[in-house]
């Protein structure tokens, strides 16, 4: 039986910001069996159009990108929040269409976050990743609160040679990123972000990590700005052992 | 009281700055957050007791007319008179009425949101009438002359320093060198300078949590068994609710109370659950001798019939706010009006109209703790993002803002140009942030670069460097 299409919905913060994090969920994905495609008609998943309540331009990338993974199999997104905006809202941006509707739940049955299809739909017999030190994990609120995704990142963390996980006090809670919000009340975003980072700190771990590109870049802000070691990175870095980058917001040049 | 949620972005940042009301909203996750946790985890059946007052809530609201008119049957049959007001100003004009026609001086008044919402003290006040708000929070904050800063902690932004400095400055005539500070002998204080007031005024205004159509009945809680004495010491007892609180049968009612307490405080029950069916009968020991029921709408029939009828399931136990990551930054009184946190952030809107409201539902995070702790399961980030919705059909604020999402929508629905842009501008990015891997300064994003750094894109997009590996070049 030849391996399965995983499309790769590489979103478009990993796209622009931070590409190793996309090729550490290509590793991984082929590690789990499939062969990885990366569609070109995909951009964005539209939840910055749908979160500020422009639903005719979410509606079109929400077919747009339906349409570019028409021939896989499965679709792997490295982000609990635009495989939510894939899986969840996709069918309720065409409710009321009967063909479009029919479209978009075959669309949302085939869209997984990446560590729920590692552990749940591709189970992989191993991780390939090591890291030798202790991590903490942030669990952000779309994958947790829209996909229930909780136990699969820690089940997988759980197999990486040499990691040691130490949860932090409200890892569940939010912190403070919210797309646009950060940047339209900055004020209220950077007391969320604050505590967040405070509870982060107190695990005494070396790196922050969790499955959102987007909390990670506020969570990294927020770190750098105030001169703390925390360091953050993608959970697909740790568990596809792509570490070489530096660090989200540290550059090659300065950081040891 | 005068809405004023269109300075929302400078109340918030001043309530941040606010290290007294930052200390008070710091109890909140050890507090209300841990309790109702705690509550919850001892009781399996909670998620399913969830779906059950949901379902109660709307096979209500499906039949709403129908529910009320049999209150009113029922109530009318139990004694008691029934008041329809359409708005604030019909509601206010007939309680005072009802105070006039008994020459009332003094109210006495219950803990009550809607009375909040309609400025009923500040009327009745403007009418010569002296006012005493009896749950302590109420208390204190009318003292203070300030309103609620959450539906069922009022005076949840206050701190036991406060507290002290203010009955010290209010209550003159006790000795100066009192001993408070601790919360009983605070509560105490509060009790006996109440207790004469129990005694001594002519009408009792509550809320109601829930009317009962098969009884006639208002149901209060409340932990300080004030809307006891409110309701049953005056010779007249007027309830003011919206239409949305009635419920067909007393055991249903039930059900609604299990999810509220524990939703709320995180108790089973709350110590006082007092049912109120008309006035006084011949052999009743006390009670009123007049019982008047105000049922005011508002605007609550025109969100039924609209896509923010799932807001009417609200049994108003403060869970949403408790466990809201914005409300817990900022407290209530920022929002700028009587219904602060997610609930208002869709109530406030659907009453006040959404031109003056827009921040409200779209200072949100959409982390969704709100709708996961909602005893009656309120899609409260749906109806936040359907007002954005509105909001943007109105047209964004700022030309900037225009341009940059039209700028922004028109590259992502063209995927060849997106990749285009992507290209150059991260390039760009690439090689000005090489050095140290983050901005601290750029022309845009300042609200987020205000108080942290942008970490900078590694060079190259995902798709570019793809493309070049599928044709064998090595990253």
């Amino acid at each position: 039986m030849p391996a399965p299409r995983a499309g790769l919905f590489v979103t478009c913060l990993v796209d622009l910001m931070r590409p190793s994090i996309g090729f550490a969920a290509a590793r991984l994905i082929e590690a789990a069996g499939c062969t990885v495609v990366v569609p070109d008609r995909q951009t964005c998943c539209g939840q910055p159009a749908y979160n500020s309540g422009d639903r005719a331009t979410a509606k079109s990338l929400a077919l747009q990108t339906i349409r570019a993974f028409a021939d896989c199999e499965y679709v792997v997104a490295p982000s609990g929040s635009c495989a939510a905006m894939l899986k969840v809202h996709y069918p309720c941006l065409v409710s009321g269409e009967p063909d479009l509707e029919a479209e978009a739940d075959a669309f949302a049955a085939k869209v997984h976050e990446l560590c729920t299809f590692l552990t749940d739909i591709r189970p992989i017999a191993s991780v390939p990743g090591r890291y030798d030190g202790r991590v903490t994990y942030h669990d952000a609120c779309s994958g947790l609160r829209e996909l229930g995704i909780k136990s699969a990142p820690r089940r997988l963390l759980a197999a990486v040679e040499g990691l040691e996980l130490t949860e932090m006090p409200e890892s569940e809670a939010c912190c403070g990123f919210g797309g646009l919000f950060a940047e339209k009340y900055a004020d209220i975003s950077n007391a969320i972000v604050t505590r967040k980072t405070d509870n982060a700190a107190t695990a005494e771990a070396s790196l922050l990590l969790a499955g959102d590109l987007g909390c990670l870049m506020n969570m990294a802000g927020k770190l750098t700005r105030t001169g703390h070691p925390l360091a953050c990175r993608h959970i697909a870095e740790v568990l596809a052992g792509e570490l070489t980058d530096p660090p989200i917001g540290h550059s090659a040049v300065s950081t040891p | 009281m005068k809405p004023d949620t269109a300075h929302f972005r400078e109340s918030a940042a001043a309530a941040i700055a606010d290290p007294r009301l930052q200390s008070a909203l710091a109890k909140l996750p050890g507090g209300l957050v841990a309790q109702r946790r705690a509550a919850v985890s001892a009781l399996p059946e909670f998620e399913a007791l969830r779906d059950e007052a949901r379902a109660i809530r709307d096979a209500t609201l499906a039949n709403l007319a129908t529910h009320l008119e049999a209150f009113e049957a029922k109530a009318t049959a139990m004694g008691s008179r029934v008041h329809w007001a359409t708005d604030a100003d019909e509601a206010r004009r007939t309680i005072s009425e009802i105070c006039s026609r008994a020459n009332a001086r003094l109210v006495i008044k219950g803990k009550s949101m809607v009375t909040e919402e309609i400025g009923l003290n500040a009327h009745l006040e403007s009418s010569g009438l002296d006012i005493i708000e009896s749950d302590l929070g109420e208390y204190i904050i009318q003292k203070r002359g300030e309103s609620p800063s959450h539906i069922i902690a009022p005076a949840i932004h206050l701190t036991e320093a406060d507290v002290d400095a203010d009955f010290r400055a209010y209550h003159t005539h006790l000795d100066q060198n009192r001993e408070l500070g601790t919360p009983e002998r605070l509560v105490a204080e509060a009790r006996a300078v109440l207790r004469e007031k129990f005694l001594s005024a002519d009408v009792g205004i509550t809320g109601a949590n829930f009317l009962i159509s098969e009884t006639g009945s208002s149901i209060i809680v409340t932990n300080e068994g004030n809307g006891d004495l409110t309701q049953i010491l005056p010779r007249i007892h007027i309830v003011v609710a919206t239409i949305d609180k009635v419920v067909p049968t007393l055991n249903e009612a039930m059900t609604l109370l299990r999810v509220l307490a524990r939703s709320a405080t995180g108790q089973d029950m709350t110590a006082y659950t007092t049912l109120a069916t008309g006035p006084r009968r011949t052999d009743d020991l006390d009670g009123p001798t007049e019982c008047h029921i105000v049922l005011v709408d508002n605007g609550r029939t025109e969100m039924l019939a609209s896509d923010m009828r799932e807001a009417l399931r609200c049994i108003r136990c403060g869970a949403c706010m408790n466990h809201c990551p914005v409300y817990n930054a900022i407290g209530g009184h920022a929002y700028g009006w009587v219904y602060p946190g997610p609930i208002g952030a869709v109530l406030t809107p659907a009453l006040l109209g959404i031109t003056e409201t827009s921040h409200l539902p779209n200072a949100s995070t959409f982390c969704g703790s709100c709708e996961s702790v909602c005893p009656v399961k309120i899609p409260l980030v749906s109806l936040m993002r359907t007002w954005r919705e509105r909001a943007h059909d109105q047209g964004p604020r700022t030309l900037t803002a225009r341009i940059l999402s039209k700028l922004w929508s028109a590259a992502a629905t063209r995927p060849a140009l997106y990749h285009l842009i992507a290209c150059f501008a991260v390039a760009i990015g690439g090689a000005l942030g090489r050095a140290n891997g983050r901005f601290r300064a750029l022309p845009l994003a300042r609200g987020w670069l205000k108080h942290r750094d942008l970490p900078a894109p590694q060079g190259r997009t995902f798709q570019q460097l793809w493309k070049e590996t599928e044709r064998g070049v090595p990253r």
